[in-house]
């Protein structure tokens, strides 16, 4: 019982965390002393917890996310493939391994408007480095893979980053 | 999209954003920490991060939560909509809280937003409002499986 309501508590904690660093890790030199401050804990907990979060998965780092088109990388190619869904997985997992490929996902198809069922991003400085590595994601394909194209994105219209409620 | 790489980046800015995409420390001092890395202040490293983030260079930092991993939903959603008709339905989907963010993209399915609320059933009902608000279908396509995540852009 007792480590049901330890674990109910840290629960409540880890929620309490995400919601006061969901929008930023404040800017000051002990940042986790001021989490801690402002959530009424310790800041070795607020470390522990989130030490935590990252060995299992859920906080996937703690870092920065430039706006990759002001770095230069104004080409942005979602690449999306009709691939047959014996071999999707294995394949999915090569491609994953490319060290230019950001995302890479598995997603239902909408026939027969929308084919694809495997998602790979590829970020460049031109179309033609794009183009480039998208060539060598479709070797990789081979015969499993019965079409593809390249959704070029045109303008970001919205990027708040994902927010939980109070 | 066309945009020119921003000239305004010194060298110590480009060393912070590729540092700082990296894993940030779990220590006491961790700005410290890295500005030694970097041959300069923690005072300076927090002035600049502060003006990357306010000039719009960096969109976020601090921890990068793994939304299913914490309960969540999540969708990448896709809708047709024409393009004389396309600012008007951007800005009423934009006005949800759950889309996250959102792309035009060159294609026929020509709006691509990711959807990201804390339960299932959550999402399904945000769908239906933005068909409802719009008047245009939604095309769900959670993900079914993850082969890799991994941002990095070198500055």
């Amino acid at each position: 019982m007792l480590a049901q309501q330890e674990s109910g508590d840290m629960q409540e904690l880890d929620r309490k965390l995400v919601l006061a660093t969901q929008t930023g890790l404040p800017l000051v030199p002990r940042p986790y002393d001021a989490i801690a401050d402002e959530l009424g804990v310790d800041a070795e907990l607020v470390r522990q917890r989130l030490q935590t979060m990252l060995s299992d998965g859920r906080v996937r780092r703690i870092g920065a996310v430039p706006n990759h088109y002001r770095l230069g990388y104004s080409a942005n190619g979602m690449s999306v493939w009709d691939v047959d869904d014996a071999q999707v997985d294995e394949i999915g997992a090569r491609i994953g391994g490319l060290d230019f490929v950001s995302h890479c996902y598995r997603r239902p198809r909408h026939l027969p408007d929308w084919p694809y069922n495997f998602f790979a991003m590829a970020h460049g400085k031109s179309r033609d480095e794009v183009e480039e590595k998208v060539g060598q994601i479709a070797k990789i394909m081979g015969h499993a893979c019965r079409r593809h194209e390249i959704l070029y994105s045109k303008r970001i219209l919205k990027k708040t980053g994902m927010r939980i409620g109070g | 999209m066309e945009s020119a790489p921003d000239t305004s980046l010194d060298d110590l800015d480009r060393r912070i954003i590729n540092r700082l995409q990296k894993s940030f420390p779990l220590t006491d001092r961790p700005y410290q920490s890295v500005a030694a890395e970097l041959d300069t202040t923690e005072q300076e490293l927090l002035q600049r991060l502060q003006r990357l983030l306010d000039d719009g260079i960096l969109t976020r930092f601090g921890p990068l939560f793994n939304a299913e991993r914490l309960g969540g939903a999540l969708s990448l959603c896709a809708m047709k909509i024409p393009p004389e008709k396309f600012d008007e339905v951007a800005a009423q989907v934009n006005e949800f809280d759950e889309v996250a963010h959102n792309y035009e993209r060159e294609h026929a399915l020509n709006m691509w937003f990711v959807l990201a609320t804390e339960t299932e059933h959550e999402k399904q009902q945000a769908l239906r409002r933005i068909e409802q608000a719009t008047g245009y279908p939604v095309y769900d396509m959670p993900k079914q499986r993850e082969y890799y995540v991994g941002l990095y852009f070198e500055a």
